[in-house]
Formats: structure tokens, sequence, C-alpha cells
């Protein structure tokens, strides 16, 4: 996002009312072009307060805000306007006006010709995937989801770059609010606009945002995008906000390897011979060793079934160690490497370094106990260490 | 004549009078129709005025709140000492009773605009005056109507106490009929054409009132 255009940029701003009590201060919120930003804290936060700023809905008291490169204030508010989507939570279509009317407000004011309006509100009930029938309804004939998908699409009638969102699904029950997420989300990723999104549902901003805005109280507590906020919570506020659940999910999505491996797989030397593999295998109570040479490089694995077959003919381990197929690196995420495990059935994944150092081993068994944390809650996770692995390769499992 | 029966009466009134009666009657709905019209021209456009101005709109509606709670024949004898006899005098106070309910539904309209549409319609780009006509007096439209309906069916009534300073109108047969003996057919051929016309009247503007009616929307 570094190279981005920055679009907007809100710069010590802060507004008070009269009365004296502070809706926002401190507001330092730089926006680049493409991004989803979502406003999110509790009601009173001042998240809406900092929204209606950016099409001078609401004026700052102090403070200034940088609209494509030049001061907001500037720019005539009635013109501004008309050049940013506004779309609120009751969808505010007019009543009185029929959809096609409706989709084309912005448009008629801006005057555009008839000819240009049909042709703008055909293309945008398409991209509503509503029926061009619909056009000629009224906004009551229509279903409260229907409704607010011609509430977003009227919002780049006039090709609006940047849409203001405030809590614009809160009123629609779960299954049309991921409908028009991920039409949301298909504005903002195919069509490139700038999204401003006000809400106060943390699982909505975490799918849709690419840049999330935490807000408490008038000031800005985490300003950072979902992955970060999810690993590196800036206080209680925003833990609490995120909910433990979602901590430890995050925690496991970006948990690396080497804080669940095992330290001491059960290993050979290339040059050892097979008498004693057989005997390492007993004493470890495992039915598959890790090979490598005397340098601790990893070469391979072999397991009890060769070594059965081919006992009598071969007595070294280098003569009959088959490479490995997959091998992951300390640094990698854990949530790559268990799906790998659970879903293409490897029953275990060898770790090394950078050097192809073998450095330990991820079993089925480490994954059990991070499932196990995570349904049931466990303060282990702070000490992955503690986590007893078995002895590392399990024997339960035949069919590798 | 007078040994008929009333009806019999009537009738013979109608058929040997008709053009008088049509001509009262003309006279009666245009001194109600005059005031309530200036009613409307006065009270609509303050109505929206007020209705942004909160504290001025408590006032003013009270104001208007007074002035109807004065009975409408000292009324028309206080605005005679002023303007003297003649309709022009009944046209006033045709007005100022007019005023509260076309002021005050005009007030309510504005104000009970969906706050939601008028926020997205700014927040759109439209100036205050597109705002004013595209959207708030659309949807304040039937709720002003019946004030307007209001208004004009009081106003009916109220012309009739107008014949008491010679101002002419269906009420000039009533007033005939009281002072006469057996005037029982004149009492009628007044009353009940302006019972008539305050009942169509009614009926018209509920029919306007209906059209402009938000939640009608769907059907049209």
């Amino acid at each position: 996002m570094q190279t981005a255009k920055e679009i907007i940029s809100f710069q010590d701003v802060a507004k008070n009312y009269r009365g004296g009590n502070d809706a926002v201060e401190n507001i330092n919120i730089t926006i680049n072009e493409g991004e989803f930003v979502c406003l999110i804290g509790t009601s009173g936060s001042g998240k809406t307060t900092t929204m209606r700023m950016i099409n001078r809905m609401i004026e700052p008291s102090r403070g200034k805000i940088i609209f494509k490169g030049k001061n907001l204030k500037t720019f005539d508010p009635v013109k501004l306007r008309r050049t940013i989507g506004y779309v609120i939570q009751n969808n505010g279509l007019m009543p009185h006006m029929t959809i096609k009317d409706n989709i084309t407000l912005v448009p008629k004011l801006l005057k555009w010709s008839q000819d240009k309006m049909d042709r703008k509100a055909t293309e945008l009930i398409k991209l509503a995937d509503l029926p061009e029938s619909y056009l000629e309804r009224y906004p009551a004939e229509l279903s409260g989801g229907q409704q607010q998908r011609i509430g977003v699409v009227r919002a780049l009638a006039a090709d609006q770059d940047i849409i203001l969102m405030d809590e614009p699904f809160g009123a629609l029950d779960p299954i049309t609010r991921d409908d028009l997420q991920d039409l949301v989300k298909h504005l903002q990723e195919e069509l490139g606009k700038t999204i401003i999104f006000v809400t106060h549902d943390m699982d909505e901003a975490l799918k849709l945002a690419t840049h999330i805005v935490i807000m408490d109280s008038g000031h800005i507590i985490q300003d950072d995008t979902p992955d970060n906020i999810l690993q590196h919570p800036a206080s209680d506020f925003v833990k609490e906000l995120l909910g433990e659940e979602r901590l430890l999910q995050a925690q496991q999505n970006t948990l690396s390897v080497s804080d669940i491996m095992s330290k001491n797989p059960a290993k050979i030397t290339l040059g050892q011979s097979l008498a004693e593999a057989i005997r390492e295998m007993s004493l470890k109570h495992v039915d598959t060793l890790l090979v490598t040479d005397d340098n601790n490089k990893l070469k391979g694995f072999i397991d009890l079934e060769t070594i059965n077959d081919r006992y009598s003919k071969y007595s070294n381990v280098s003569d009959i160690y088959q490479p490995n197929r997959f091998k992951v690196k300390t640094t990698s995420y854990l949530r790559d490497t268990s799906e790998r495990i659970l879903k293409q059935g490897y029953k275990y994944v060898p770790v090394i370094d950078n050097d192809n150092n073998l450095i330990g081993i991820v079993t089925r068994a480490s994954l059990v106990n991070i499932i196990y944390d995570a349904i049931w809650g466990s303060e282990e996770l702070d000490n992955p260490e503690g986590i007893k692995l078995p002895d590392s390769i399990a024997k339960e499992s035949d069919n590798a | 004549m007078a040994d008929q029966p009333l009806w019999r009466q009537l009738i013979f009134y109608f058929t040997h009078n008709g053009m008088y009666i049509l001509e009262q009657f003309c006279r009666h709905f245009l001194i109600s129709f005059y005031g309530v019209l200036i009613a409307a021209i006065i009270g609509i456009p303050l109505g929206i005025y007020i209705a942004n101005h909160y504290k001025l709109g408590n006032f003013i509606i009270s104001i208007a709140n007074v002035i109807q709670t004065v009975p409408s024949l000292a009324m028309l004898s206080i605005i005679m000492l002023v303007l003297g006899l003649g309709p022009n005098t009944v046209i006033v106070t045709i007005f100022l009773y007019s005023l509260l309910p076309i002021l005050k539904n005009t007030y309510t309209g504005m104000r009970n605009v969906d706050p939601n549409v008028i926020d997205s319609a700014r927040g759109m780009g439209m100036t205050g005056i597109q705002l004013l006509y595209m959207v708030k007096l659309p949807l304040a439209m039937s709720v002003i109507m019946s004030g307007i309906r209001t208004a004009m069916v009081v106003a009916i009534g109220n012309t009739a106490i107008g014949s008491f300073v010679g101002a002419g109108g269906l009420g000039d047969l009533i007033i005939r009929g009281t002072n006469a003996t057996d005037g029982a057919p004149l009492i009628l051929a007044g009353a009940l054409p302006t019972a008539l016309m305050a009942v169509i009247t009614d009926l018209l503007i509920g029919l306007l009132q209906k059209y402009f009616e938000p939640t009608n929307y769907m059907k049209k």
C-alpha cells in the first residue's frame, strides 16, 4: 500500500459541539486510493462523525482534512457531495421516486441527458443483480435487502470513486448481509473504488477491510491492517472488541511452525545400519525415522515397512531411505502446514531451517493440541513449548 | 302556497330562483376559496420556515391558536370595524381561521419527513432548494393537503355567517328564512346547498390528499 496514492488525510482533526464535549479529537488518518477502510467502535465513539466530515456534512472545529491534495474547505460542499457516494443505514431511498429516479438522482442533479441516465440505470440495476423491470417500481415494493442493494449501487451512479457507508447493513438479516458484503467488496476489488465504511460489527470489518481504524470515545485507538490488529492489539479495549475467540483463532493463523513443533524428532543418520534403525524405532515407539546426514541436513525418511521388505538385501540406512515429499521452514505459518496435514493426509511434516538442517517435526498430535486450545481456551498458548508432543512420529498410522 | 307540503315549496323555490341560488352558491364558494387561498399562500411558506426554526415555530403556532379561539361572529364584527361591510371582511376572517390548520399541518408535515431521507438527499449533494421541492414538499404534501381540507370545510361554514356583514352568499337565504314567517323552505334552500358544497369540497380535496399519500407510491 505504500505506493498507493493518498486520497484523504485527516490532520489533527477535532470536532466539539456547543456544550463543550468533544465528539472527536486528535484524528489523524491517511486513506489511500482503493483502500477499504473500516471505522469501528462502540456507539458514541465518533466514527460516524469522522466519516461525515469527509463530505462536509459535519465541519471540523480544528485541524484540516486534505482531499485529493487540496484542503477540503476549498471544495464547494454541494459539488463535493456529488462526487462522493453516500450510503446510510436505512437505505435513504426516496419513497416518492421510482427505483430508476432514485438511482439517477445524482446524475439528474448534474444535469445529464435522459438517454445517458437511462443507460446508467440499466447498467447499475444489473450490477445490483436485480431484474430490469424493478426500475419502474417504488422502493416500498422491494424487500429490505433489495432496497439496500439499490442504495449501494446508487452511490456509483455518477462514477464516484469514493463511497461513504454508515452502518449500511446493520438492519439486515445475516444472509442478505453476506450477499451485500460481497457486492461491496466487489466494488472495491474489481472497480477500484475507495470505500470508507462505518460499522460496529468486528466480523464485518475483518471480512471487508484492508485498513481498520478502531475508535473509542472520540479517539483513535488503533489504525492498522486487520492482520496487524489481530496479531498486536494495541490495548485491552481492542482485545475486548476483537473477542477472545477471534484472538485465539488469529493466533492459530499466525502461529509459525516453530512455535508448535517438537524439537526432538526421532531420526537416524545415513551411515547407520538398519539394525540400529529398528532399535531406535522400538526405543522411541515410532514406525518412521527421519534420515539426516552427519551434519544434521535432512535427507529423507525411512519407515518400518520398507525395512521389513528389504531387510534381507540391504543393511544400511543410506541404501533404502526415501526423500521427503514435503517439508516446511521454521518460519512458515502453521495454517498452511495444518492444511496439508489435515486435508492431504500427511502424518507428519519435518521442519528445517534455511540451510536444510533438521530442526523439528510437526505431527497430527501437535495439531490436536492447538485445536483443543482453540476450542476450550488455554493459557498454554503463551508458551507453546509446553505442549507435550508424543514421541514424534505417531505409531498409530500405518497407511502412509 | 303555504298550504303545500314543505318539499313542494322547496322545489317551487328552486325552480323559480334557480339562477339566484346558483349565483349565491358561486359567491359563497369564492369567498371561502379566496380566504383559504390567501391563508395557503402565506401559511405554507411560513410553515416551511418555522419547521426549520423550532423555537419561532412554537411561538407562531400559539398565536394562530389564540386567533382560533375567538368566536367567528365576534371576529367578523371586530374586522368589520376596520374594513366595513362587504365580502372583504369575510375573506379576512376566513383567512385568519384557515391560518392555523394550514400552518400547523405544513409544520407537522415538514418535520415528519424521514430524517434518513433528508440526510441521504443532502449527502448526495442537493442544495437547500432542491431538497425542498424534490424531497420535503412532495413527502409533506399529503399532510399539507389535509390542513387545506379542514380549512376549506370550516371556511364554508363561516362564510354563511358572513351574510351578517353583507357579504352575500347562501347565508343570505338562511337569514331571510329565519326572519320570515313560515321561512322553512328558504332556510333549506340556503342550508342544503351549503352542506352539499362542504361535503363535495371535502371529498374532492380528500381525493387529492390521497393522491399525494406517500404510502400510495407502492400501488400506483
